[in-house]
């Protein structure tokens, strides 16, 4: 005895569905011969049958159905007219069908019975003339039907698999799921009651409800879920044309086919699945002759791999193409202006592959029509992230790559950390998080550090730039000040786009799990909020959109493209040069000079007499060691002021344990602007000239100035 | 003909919403303030596990600020994307109204309460003002 499998039972479950009123119609319809519609109708259902039966390799039962489909195919077409003899023989078929569909979900196979005179008096009754009925078939009816009663109504066998599933409107379970998510809030709410009192028989319930409330809404989740095989089973169909328009030899491979979802995560995921699969083909596996000269197998191998870990599902698509071709990532996204070349330097393997995910990134050579219009990677990121999702990579030069997808199991519950601001609460999703740091005392009064008016922290020697809550809502916009009375500083560090950013908050609460509401139209188009929750003492909180926030904050660029919203053909349009965070700042009398933010480790302030020489360089004395200094205003010839300030300004670069320091006059401010290069002249220790916010301004060559002094500084085994 | 309208005061003003749009009447509830909202919205409330977003039509009609001792009641209004309060000064009555006694807003009284009353009832000791409940949330989204 077989089970039958997956496929098997669903094919099963809806034939007999469709079988049940088979039989209604095929009586309904010796009333009204006429009914195109109903036999039309019933031609579908037996059609289908038909195909899955063949697909599954049911012979006999396709043989069956295939007769029975060219009878009522002639009915339906008004050839024949449908009278007794023909509805008799048709309901002998139904019930030869249920009969073989009993077997098959007993057996897993037809058995061994075959149904010749039934397909031989369909076919007979496909002539026009053959409509009195021969003796032969009456006999057999009586027989089969009454094989078929036993079954259903007999009780002796086990079940049909139809009577112990159901089908349920969709929308009925996303209805019950908010019941459901009322029912957590409420329990939240009597939790939080039953906290301040005595009375035992009341907590003790309570926990009971708490109890039944918690297993309810993960049964209610359950029947929510699909396999994300669903998803999958069509990929080999497209491995398969795909690989065909490359002249590639693909193997699929897919694992955990049965890893279940939400189906509204799963509805998300499934475009973004299909393009990083079709990225795989197209960019990662080789060509067969590719293949053999690197010495591996002519037909590669994509590899699809699903399971649940930790409250999470996770996803990783595996090929064992040629992997990210770093140098090549490098040279395109910079010479498409995505990174300039000094953060290009500076950028781990990692964050180079995780380029790919760059908006209007491409390698491709060629647009072909698979890929290559650089509107792909982005997209996929963009519509994970949406739902919660992280996306990350990981590269094997030469031996293929793995990407790996970790997304939440539903989005209507998700958990959140809550803050306090102003007086009101709010509900972070705990997926933005990176970390939390608390200061008090001294350690709080000093720890912000303002880069002309923007606010910093030193997060472990890196600057984090920070964004007020209070102060991004337009609540308190007093609270800020870092040296005013308050007795800590919270600092929730959370991650938008690609930057990480620290939130002060007045006060952080505790992560709870949140039931995600919608905005209503009057407040959807705040960008700050994603929606609303209910807390557990009834009051409502709004429900933060960092990337949101980030944006106010002007941390994340404001028209950086996040997919979704902009139509992603339009990117490759998008001519304007990326936006880039620079420092601005004056040396000598000569105009404005600029270095990108990310090469700024710190800013500090040095007293002309600190200022000393060693081995021919002027050094100063930091933390601990010694700073070589770089006079901008030498380096690049500029007049020097008539007066020059005593207090320098001091651009630190720093690498590893070493750090340089760049000694300028005045920083004038922070920017995010677009940042397009253009080379004119040439002058020494400048990378170019860009016009940021409306001035030209020249941007200095960091790299080369440091390498001036210190040709050693950027080698890999110096850092 | 005779028509269903909920009233509620407002100011020294009198007015009527058709019954059809009303969810329900309520006393004061709490509310939480939406930070960078227009300052039409007042604030979100829980309704029975519902979000309704409350909506200050004295703000709205660019009436003064509501007294201090008085809280404002809540007219539950129906709509396709979930329920919208409106913030009065008080409940009225529901009365049942002939279209007889009915007559277009006169242009003063447009001059005060803009297009949100087309038409206005005239009862025996006042005048009750219609206010159009689509066109009121409408002008509050696109605030």
């Amino acid at each position: 005895m077989e089970e039958p499998d997956e496929i098997t039972t669903e094919f099963l479950v809806e034939s007999y569905e469709n079988l049940d009123q088979l039989d209604q119609e095929l009586v309904a319809l010796e009333t009204t011969p006429g009914d195109t519609e109903r036999i039309a109708s019933i031609f579908r259902t037996i059609h289908t049958i038909k195909g899955t039966s063949g697909f599954l390799g049911f012979a006999e039962l396709e043989r069956v159905a295939h007769v029975g489909e060219n009878l009522l195919s002639r009915l339906r077409d008004g050839v024949l007219a449908l009278d007794e003899a023909r509805t008799t023989v048709l309901l002998r078929m139904v019930d030869a069908v249920r009969t073989i569909l009993g077997e098959i979900e007993r057996n897993g196979s037809e058995g061994d019975a075959r149904y010749d005179d039934l397909v031989a008096d369909l076919e007979r009754l496909q002539d026009p003339d053959a409509t009195d009925a021969p003796a032969a078939p009456p006999p057999p009816k009586p027989k089969s039907n009454a094989a078929a009663a036993a079954s259903p109504g007999g009780g002796a066998g086990p079940p049909n698999v139809s009577d112990s599933s159901i089908r349920v409107d969709v929308g009925l379970l996303d209805e019950l799921m908010n019941l459901v998510g009322e029912l957590v809030l409420a329990r939240n709410q009597i939790l939080q009651h039953a906290a301040g009192t005595d009375d035992t028989t009341f907590v003790s319930t309570t926990q009971r409800l708490s109890l039944i409330t918690t297993e309810l809404q993960e049964g209610l989740m359950k029947t929510r879920m699909q396999p994300i095989g669903h998803v999958w089973n069509k990929f080999p169909r497209v491995v398969r044309d795909l690989a065909l328009t490359c002249d590639k030899q693909v193997h699929i491979k897919m694992e955990g086919n049965e890893t279940e979802l939400d189906r509204t995560i799963l509805e998300a995921i499934k475009d973004p699945l299909t393009h990083v699969v079709r990225n795989a083909i197209d960019h990662g596996i080789e060509t067969p002759a590719a293949r053999v000269a690197a010495g591996k197998d002519a037909t590669g191998s994509l590899s699809m791999r699903a399971y649940h870990e930790g409250g999470q599902v996770n996803i990783e698509i595996s090929d064992d193409g040629a992997g990210v071709d770093l140098a090549r990532v490098k040279a395109k996204a910079i010479g498409q202006g995505l990174i300039s070349e000094e953060r290009a330097q500076r950028m781990s393997d990692r964050e180079l592959a995780m380029c790919i995910f760059m908006p209007g990134f491409s390698t491709a050579a060629q647009v072909t029509s698979v890929s290559g219009r650089g509107v792909g990677m982005d997209v996929v990121r963009t519509n994970i992230e949406k739902i919660g999702g992280v996306v990350d990579i990981v590269n094997r030069p030469g031996r293929g790559m793995t990407l790996k997808i970790k997304i939440p199991l539903t989005l209507a519950i998700i958990p959140a950390l809550v803050v306090g601001s102003g007086g009101e609460r709010f509900a972070i999703p705990q997926v933005n998080l990176l970390e939390l740091v608390r200061l008090e005392g001294t350690a709080a009064a000093s720890a912000v550090e303002t880069i002309h008016g923007i606010p910093v922290y030193r997060l472990r020697g890196h600057l984090l730039p920070l964004a007020y809550l209070g102060e991004q809502l337009g609540m308190s916009p007093t609270a800020r000040a870092d040296g005013d009375h308050r007795p800590a500083l919270n600092i929730v560090v959370l991650q938008a786009d690609d930057r990480s950013f620290g939130l002060v908050v007045d006060e952080v609460f505790d992560t709870e799990e949140i039931v995600v509401k919608p905005l209503g139209p009057e407040i959807k188009k705040l960008s700050t909020y994603a929606g609303t929750t209910i807390m557990g003492d009834g009051r409502v909180a709004l429900i933060l959109d960092v990337l949101g926030i980030a944006k106010r904050a002007r941390i994340v660029a404001e028209g950086h493209a996040r997919g979704g919203d902009d139509p992603p053909a339009a990117l490759p349009e998008d001519k304007r040069a990326p936006t880039r965070t620079m420092l601005l700042f004056r040396a000598g009398l000569e105009g404005r000079l600029a270095v990108p933010l990310d090469l700024v480790s710190r800013l500090e302030e040095v007293s002309e007499d600190r200022i000393e020489r060693a081995g021919g360089h002027h050094v100063v004395q930091y933390r601990g060691g010694i700073m070589p200094l770089i006079d901008v205003r030498a380096s690049l010839g500029l007049p020097a002021p008539a007066d020059p300030e005593p207090l320098r300004q001091v651009i630190v670069h720093a690498r590893g344990d070493r750090a340089m320091g760049l000694v300028v006059d005045t920083i004038v401010d922070i920017v995010e602007d677009h940042v397009d290069i253009e080379r004119i002249g040439g002058a020494p220790g400048r990378v170019g000239s860009a016009v940021i916010q409306g001035h030209v301004t020249d941007l200095v060559d960091v790299r080369g100035l440091i390498e001036r002094v210190d040709p050693t500084f950027f080698r890999e085994d110096a850092a | 003909m005779t028509q269903q309208y909920c009233t509620f005061h407002l100011g020294d003003l009198f007015f009527g919403v058709d019954v059809q749009r009303v969810q329900e009447v309520i006393r004061y509830q709490e509310m939480t303030p939406v930070p960078l909202a227009d300052p039409v919205i007042q604030g979100l409330i829980n309704l029975r596990g519902q979000i309704v977003t409350a909506i200050e039509m004295r703000a709205q009609l660019a009436f003064g600020p509501r007294p201090a001792d008085r809280r404002p009641m809540n007219v539950v209004l129906r709509t396709e994307d979930g329920a919208v309060s409106l913030l009065v000064d008080e409940i009225g009555d529901v009365l049942e109204l002939d279209d007889a006694h009915y007559e277009r807003a006169p242009a003063t009284v447009r001059h005060v309460v803009g297009d949100l009353v087309p038409g206005v009832y005239k009862l025996e000791d006042r005048l009750m003002l219609v206010l159009d409940t689509d066109k009121t949330l409408k002008a509050v989204a696109a605030a």
